[in-house]
């Protein structure tokens, strides 16, 4: 089945995907700060190559990315785009340090990161199996901090083998009143998301 | 100097005849394509995704990769007024955005893209007069009409022209 054949009803089902999944991260998130953290209404976003680039405001605007592989029953990736303070912050935080401190880059800070990517997705993740039965893991995680579209290209260049068009399932998060701390990105493959929304009984 | 600026999005092809600029932003791991004609002052720019159509199963967007987008946009070059003996290419991106541990052919896929777009411009006799490519790092390029100087901005690594 092609992207353009889902219909409104799937994608509220894949809508609630990224509800259960990123719920559970934000719950994780909140957790590893002790902070309140919220999240937005996922969108579902079936784009064209060209549109890719500009999902996070801005081709070149400067974020630091998060990717895993997703592997088992369902293939495909997990992109968690940071906003920089909101890296900094975070990092801070785990270290201990006042959450406006400055933050330098190092090897140290660069591996938190990367755990907390590590922690969110393996929740996220674990919310998805246990919802659908089907067995999910992610992969270990990589990091880049670079322009949002070059990041944002890479899972959409993989599924340019086989589609002219990728699906996001993109999830908000938000940090006390309104201060935006990031976008949580389940890239499934084609086969994953129609095996997704088998499982969940969406299909005829 | 900013007048008719032209985007040229993901898996995508324009040309530009003079005065004109083209661009396309945040290169990863895709290849930014430049070719000049000196004579017709005439630029064209692609942004490839993927090495070859005939690895992919579905390759009906011939701008999405090296060897069908680079054919397609001298093609439409030529019919243009430019002579394909008088076109050089000056090469962009193919970056390794995220190492993972492994490498396997998908973190690959820039090198593989810079190794495809010089295949396919060697056997097109469109010589390569300048790059920069690879690294781990994004691009935005810009490619001016008026001297075919492309111009290379990154986060970290400055502004290059080359």
């Amino acid at each position: 089945m092609d992207i353009s054949m889902l219909n409104s009803f799937h994608l509220d089902v894949l809508k609630e995907i990224g509800n259960i999944g990123a719920g559970n991260a934000a719950t994780a998130l909140a957790k590893l700060l002790d902070k309140k953290i919220d999240m937005k209404v996922p969108q579902i976003r079936i784009m064209g190559f060209g549109e890719v680039n500009e999902v996070l405001g801005g081709a070149e605007t400067p974020v630091v990315g998060i990717l895993l592989g997703v592997l088992g029953d369902v293939t495909g990736y997990i992109l968690f785009v940071l906003e920089q303070n909101a890296a900094n912050m975070l990092v801070n935080i785990l270290m201990g340090k006042k959450p406006d401190e400055k933050m330098e880059y190092d090897e140290i800070s660069l591996s938190a990161l990367k755990e907390v990517g590590n922690i969110l997705t393996g929740s996220y993740l674990s919310a998805l199996s246990s919802l659908t039965g089907l067995k999910i893991m992610p992969d270990v995680p990589a990091l880049a901090i670079d322009m949002a579209g070059a990041i944002l290209s890479v899972p959409a260049i993989e599924f340019g083998k086989t589609a002219d068009k990728v699906l996001y399932i993109e999830t908000e998060f938000i940090e006390g009143r309104d201060s935006v701390i990031g976008d949580f990105f389940l890239v499934p493959d084609a086969n994953s998301y129609i095996r997704l929304l088998n499982t969940l009984g969406a299909m005829c | 100097m900013t007048e008719n600026i032209i985007k040229v999005g993901m898996a995508d092809l324009k040309y530009a005849g003079h005065p004109g600029v083209l661009t396309t932003l945040g290169l990863g791991s895709c290849v930014g394509i430049a070719l000049y004609d000196h004579k017709t002052k005439i630029i064209g720019m692609a942004h490839i995704m993927l090495p070859w159509s005939h690895q992919a199963k579905n390759n009906s967007n011939e701008a999405k990769f090296a060897d069908t987008g680079i054919r397609l946009l001298v093609l439409k070059m030529i019919e243009n007024g430019v002579r394909q003996k008088s076109i050089v290419a000056k090469l962009a991106g193919g970056a390794q955005m995220f190492s993972f541990s492994g490498g396997s052919d998908m973190i690959r896929v820039g090198q593989r893209n810079v190794e495809a777009t010089k295949s396919v411009l060697r056997d097109l006799c469109i010589p390569v007069i300048s790059e920069d490519t690879g690294g781990n790092h994004g691009r935005t390029i810009e490619f001016y009409s008026d001297d075919g100087r492309l111009m290379v901005k990154t986060i970290g690594y400055g502004i290059t022209y080359i």
